[in-house]
């Protein structure tokens, strides 16, 4: 990195392989804390070397324990792993029971995985806020692959395809009937389909109804997505799942698919820290300050419409009309 | 880097070292702990001291908690208060659950188990132990 700044503590120690500060950084991109930023800030350039992998699906289907099987396949390999494993926060105490540590059976001493749970802290979609940063850290700290496990709330469990550039989604036999795969959502973010427990009887059933989507589906970019029988606790079927997994990295690889994807991706990053940043401030600015507090008091008093009231917040004039 | 707020969750590991099969105490106790608004790392059961240490680092919990029916709380709790400290971890408050007899407790005492909780104990008793211990080493 010619030419760089040299790097702030916390993020030399991380660059550096120091597991104690890379999981105190990570503490401090969940929490908020300010000291989070100059690392994240500095160990930028370094990312996008990873390969991040999501693994999403229904509760119960095995995500842990397939996690756990490829964090074995890839250590057998030779590859390094960071994983993020996200399980759900209370909406009533905060509170949270992360459990996908259960199924993670490394060596004590093994310094190339490097496990991370994390709770959702309120945010719906699979994952936490903060979750993407921390891929980005684990990225940063040289893994050369990054596995993702969503929370498995179901079929609203799709915000990990802003994060991976693969999202395997897992399911399990009698899961539900053809219909349940023809339905928005988690089934359309598949890159990879993996059904698991496929020792137990109706696999193939459901396999010839997740090829059946695939077949009647538009191939997104020219990509269908394989579907790959498993069983993560014999375990059979990993080999082939990983195969699946390079293969439609390769896919992204061909054609700049990975730059256009990317380009996307942090546009939207960005747009959504503007976001954040400006609902916040806007938020408490609306009662504190004694003008906006004002114009929220007409809206309240029905004297103008929410709508108006945004418009004259907005530096620009509202466009009249959209045009699609 | 200490925690920035005092709003963040507190992070507790929940583990049963040694190879007792009796998790009952310690998933009551980490359910009474997520109620209270902790993000609990539920380990669960076999875990090798060596394992616990592991997961309290990469997890940067605020407290361990580890519950043993086995009889063999002697030779692992002391063993997980070594690691800790070679592992730069030692502030990490650990508390105890299980049969422990009043002798042993009393010199795992010494040695540095934070607190040690027996049969009949109350949860919120567990609970605001452990809240207290969390926030003395944040």
């Amino acid at each position: 990195m010619k030419g760089a700044p040299p790097l702030p503590p916390l993020a030399r120690a991380v660059v550096a392989g120091d597991r104690r500060a890379l999981a105190k950084a990570i503490s401090a991109i969940e929490n908020g804390d300010p000291a989070a930023v100059p690392a994240l800030r500095a160990l930028y350039p370094r990312t996008g070397r990873a390969m991040v992998v999501g693994i999403t699906g229904p509760l119960g289907v095995g995500k842990s324990t397939l996690l756990n099987a490829l964090v074995a396949h890839l250590r057998g390999a030779g590859r390094t792993v960071g994983v993020v494993a996200v399980d759900p926060s209370s909406p009533f105490t905060g509170g949270s029971v992360l459990g996908d540590r259960i199924r993670f059976a490394r060596d004590a001493d093994d310094a190339g995985v490097f496990f991370r749970s994390m709770a959702s802290r309120g945010e719906e979609g699979g994952v936490a806020r903060a979750t993407q940063e921390v891929v980005r850290l684990l990225d940063a700290a040289g893994f050369d692959i990054v596995l993702v496990e969503t929370v498995g709330s179901g079929q609203v469990d799709v915000a990990i395809r802003g994060i991976a550039s693969t999202s395997i989604v897992v399911v399990v036999p009698h899961l539900g009937d053809e219909v349940q795969t023809l339905k928005a959502g988690l089934f359309e973010i598949a890159d990879v389909f993996c059904v698991n427990k496929s020792d137990l009887p109706g696999a193939d059933l459901a396999r010839r109804d997740l090829a059946e989507l695939v077949a009647l589906g538009r191939p997104r970019d020219g990509w269908a997505p394989p579907i790959v029988l498993a069983s993560a606790i014999a375990p059979s079927g990993i080999d082939e799942l990983w195969r699946d997994v390079e293969a439609h990295e390769r896919f992204l690889d061909a054609d700049g698919r990975r730059a256009a994807l990317e380009r996307r991706r942090l546009a939207r990053e960005i747009v959504g820290l503007v976001q954040e940043r400006v609902g916040r401030e806007l938020g408490a600015r609306l009662e504190r300050d004694p003008e906006l507090s004002a114009l929220l008091e007409r809206v309240v008093r029905r004297t103008i419409d929410p709508r108006a009231a945004a418009d004259r917040l907005l530096p620009s004039r509202p466009a009249r009309s959209r045009t699609r | 880097m200490a925690r920035s707020s005092k709003t963040a969750p507190i992070r507790v590991l929940i583990a049963k070292p040694g190879l007792d099969g009796h998790d009952r105490g310690a998933k009551v106790v980490a359910r009474a702990l997520r109620d209270d608004g902790m993000e609990v790392i539920y380990a669960g059961l076999r875990q090798t001291p060596e394992e616990i240490v592991r997961a309290a680092v990469e997890e940067d919990v605020d407290l361990i908690g580890l519950s043993i029916l086995s009889g063999a709380h002697m030779a692992l709790l002391p063993r997980v208060l070594a690691l800790l400290k070679r592992e730069k971890a030692g502030r990490i408050p650990v508390f105890a659950g299980g049969i422990i007899p009043d002798e042993d407790a009393k010199r795992l005492r010494k040695l540095g188990v934070r607190a040690i909780f027996g049969p009949g104990s109350t949860l919120e008793e567990i609970v605001t132990t452990a809240r207290r211990l969390a926030r003395g080493a944040q």
